[in-house]
């Protein structure tokens, strides 16, 4: 296995590598989200002297005596004048073990677009519940995002421990009935950790108050998550953004096709085939940022080199030769509809996949489905903002497209408003669940994976 | 935000990308997108660290052609020497077209006032968008991160603004998966930000990774300082020092790199990239707060030049 040369060997000091997990927090506007994450940037030292007295400053014009931890994260004025979160916010920290890009997303029921847009990008998602309220409706559509974006890793945190006298029973039975519910919708890792965000129980430190709990605190378990799963599993996917010709005297045939691997690995020699003409060739060189390689991997972003001299441009898809993909005009999904103005039956719109931007017509909207409870609602006719459904596409050309289960970056698009460039709704390729999810409508339970915690 | 250096952990896969390779693989996507999209996309250079890592990434992702992108300069008048000299090697040295906006072209006009305080940074959203109308500029590339400070948390990636430049949050599309919506309509333009998810530490750790040349008053050097307002400022013709500020030599060096009117240096022996590494891992002070006097005036202040247009 010859590794890509792009760090240089000897390293310099301080510049060692550490891994970047990015991750998602969920929660309803009064669990405490904002003081929870206020709580990880600060017990790991992640605020700096300034921030805290700008935040110990508005504290105390409020009239409170400890400074309030969710004034760090309350970004924009209208926000701060409502008292809570609109949108997603970003939020960087890091640790000695690992750095954390983290999207912040309100949990409030007419938000559920900002948590799609924020689980989008998670390996992991945060779910946050009160423990003097447990699992509530919100929980479940909580779970609900993540398992229908596909995040890999869910982890349960349970809030305010110390208003239940830090009870071992209700943070138990919290943990059963979510973990249950989680696994049955096909989530496939959740760990429950038992915290007090506003004391500071098991966010970054140990809990004194729960001796009864082994498990890790919030923080090492995002430092020792696994972050990727291994790209060799997956099938290679390699859309092409652009194509580099310098049409130089020292380079006048050179032409590269840069881009970024979306799954899985490519290796030099291997045969493929561009779609959608279906044209076969053979990767001759793999320029991953000013070194030459022989294999390279999802997600880095690279230049393949042909043996033959094809007419590929900008949306082609190049894929192993002995796993393509069959490109259709038809595609059906599960989509999160995102703007004001609805997504109708009949609605021409622009859709956005990989590299590629084609027209497209919504021909059907079979169902929406209700992420409280899952109960799908046959024929809506159309969706507002915030729906979750079903809906049915033809595009003007056809389109390379995986199942979102495969491939979050090849199963995923965007419809997009020809009027005025609006995004207008998230779509997924292929079946909203895992398999595990397919019975839980009707009372299907899978077995709760109760290596989640240890007590 | 950051916190001690990183240590690193065992990679547990031969396929394991390190941070920075996983932000370099980013923000190299983000470049090559808005060349596959826009027609005529400009990158703002100030001869800043941020910028200058800009125009390395943006070097790797289209090698071995050149960059498909002019640069633009918005030049308050203010600048350190320095910079401007490395800003102009720079230029020379990978063949590429600057443009520069000059604040004081239009103070001279009579088109902005200078301000009693003296400050220009404030100043040059006008002359930045005058000229992305001039140049029909439909996407400018901006160094800003997502770490500096609250509002900007709430940024994009690709952040539409409207015929006035101005930004407004409500009015921003949601951003998913890697999938960046560039579409605007004529007049309008987007502001794209490929170092959204890096942070200080993570700029300085790839400069010294990729070894890229700094000016060279990001390192620890002697010279001529006052103090005002809290910090160390240099002197010059743009208003400093007044009477009582007196002036003594010392040991500093500079964090960020703007307007020498509210840029702030740091005492500091940190003279080589690594000590520098060391120096801001350990330190207790954001970028911003310990240097930009702007962004001190109050606690929606980037808040309200994001809206009027700035960067």
């Amino acid at each position: 296995m010859s590794q890509p040369s792009t760090t240089p060997p000897g390293d310099v000091e301080g510049t060692s590598a550490t891994s970047l997990l990015r991750f998602a927090t969920a929660g309803s506007v009064d669990d405490g989200k904002s003081t929870l994450v206020g709580r990880l940037l600060h017990d790991s030292k992640s605020v700096l002297a300034d921030q805290l007295e700008a935040v110990e400053l508005a504290s105390r014009s409020r009239g409170q005596e400890a400074p309030d931890l969710a004034l760090l994260t309350d970004g924009l004025r209208a926000e701060r004048e409502q008292g809570i979160t609109i949108d997603v916010a970003y939020r960087y920290f890091a640790t000695p073990r690992r750095r954390f890009i983290l999207a912040d997303t309100p949990g409030h029921v007419q938000y559920t677009r900002n948590m799609v847009t924020g689980a989008s990008t998670a390996e992991l998602a945060v779910v946050l519940v009160d423990a003097r309220n447990g699992v509530v409706e919100q929980t479940r559509r909580h779970a609900a995002v993540a398992a229908l974006l596909r995040v890999p890793h869910v982890v349960l945190a349970v809030n305010k421990m110390d208003l239940v006298g830090y009870e071992e029973s209700v943070f138990a039975a919290i943990a059963e009935e979510f973990t249950r519910y989680a696994a049955s919708l096909g989530v496939p890792e959740i760990t429950a950790v038992p915290i007090s965000a506003l004391v500071g129980d098991n966010v970054v430190t140990p809990s004194a108050h729960m001796d009864w709990y082994a498990g890790p605190t919030v923080l090492e378990h995002l430092e020792t998550v696994p972050v990727a799963h291994d790209p060799s599993d997956d099938v290679a996917r390699f859309p092409v953004q652009y194509v580099i010709r310098p049409q130089t005297p020292e380079l006048p045939d050179y032409r590269g096709y840069a881009g970024q691997i979306a799954s899985g690995v490519l290796r030099v020699g291997q045969p493929v085939t561009v779609l959608p003409s279906g044209r076969t060739s053979t990767i001759e060189g793999i320029d991953a940022l000013g070194a030459a390689v022989d294999v390279a991997w999802a997600p880095q972003s690279v230049t393949l080199r042909l043996t033959d001299d094809l007419d590929i441009s900008r949306g082609d898809l190049i894929a192993p030769a002995e796993a393509s993909v069959s490109p259709s005009q038809d595609l059906t999904a599960t989509v999160c509809h995102l703007h004001d103005s609805p997504l109708t039956v009949g609605r021409r719109v622009l859709l956005k996949h990989t590299t590629r931007t084609v027209k497209a017509i919504v021909k059907q909207i079979p169902s929406r489905l209700t992420l409280d409870d899952l109960s799908q609602h046959p024929e809506p006719g159309e969706l507002t903002a915030n729906d979750i459904g079903r809906v049915v596409l033809r595009t003007a050309e056809p389109l390379a497209v995986d199942p979102y289960a495969d491939s979050r970056r090849t199963g995923s698009f965007l419809l997009i408003d020809p009027a005025d460039g609006s995004t207008l709704t998230a779509g997924m390729a292929g079946d909203a669940f895992a398999e595990a999810a397919a019975d839980a409508a009707d009372g299907g339970r899978a077995a709760a994976d109760d290596e989640g915690w240890d007590f | 935000m950051t916190t001690a250096t990183a240590t690193g952990e065992p990679t547990d896969s031969p396929y394991a990308l390190s941070h920075l390779d996983a932000l370099e693989s980013e923000a190299v996507h983000i470049f090559r997108e808005v060349a596959g999209e826009f027609e005529r996309p400009v990158i703002l250079f100030s001869g800043g660290k941020d910028s200058i890592v800009m125009l390395h990434l943006a070097l790797k992702a289209f090698a071995p052609a050149p960059v498909p992108f002019a640069l633009l300069h918005v030049d308050t008048g203010h600048n350190f020497p320095e910079v401007i000299e490395y800003r102009d090697r720079t230029v020379a040295e990978h063949g590429l077209r600057l443009h520069v906006a000059s604040v004081q072209e239009f103070i001279d006009r009579g088109e902005l006032r200078e301000r009693p305080d003296g400050t220009r940074n404030p100043l040059q959203t006008v002359p930045l968008l005058r000229a992305i109308e001039d140049h029909r500029f439909d996407a400018v590339f901006g160094g800003g991160r997502r770490d500096e400070e609250k509002a900007r948390a709430k940024e994009r990636v690709f952040s539409l603004r409207d015929e006035f430049g101005g930004w407004n949050p409500r009015r921003q599309r949601p951003e998913l998966w890697q999938l960046y919506n560039g579409r605007h309509a004529p007049g309008e333009h987007v502001r794209v930000f490929p170092l959204s998810n890096w942070t200080e530490l993570d700029v300085w750790q790839y400069i010294a990774r990729e070894k890229i040349e700094l000016p060279q008053i990001y390192y620890a050097h002697e010279r001529e300082v006052f103090a005002r307002s809290g910090m160390w400022l240099a002197p010059g013709e743009w208003g400093g020092p007044r009477e009582g500020e007196a002036v003594e030599r010392r040991q500093v060096r500079y964090r960020t790199v703007g307007d020498m009117s509210c840029t702030g240096a740091v005492d500091s022996d940190a003279d080589t990239i690594e000590k520098v590494i060391a120096e801001i891992a350990a330190s207790r002070l954001t970028e911003r707060g310990a240097t930009r006097a702007d962004d001190k005036l109050s606690e929606a202040a980037m808040e309200d030049r994001k809206r009027e247009g700035y960067f």
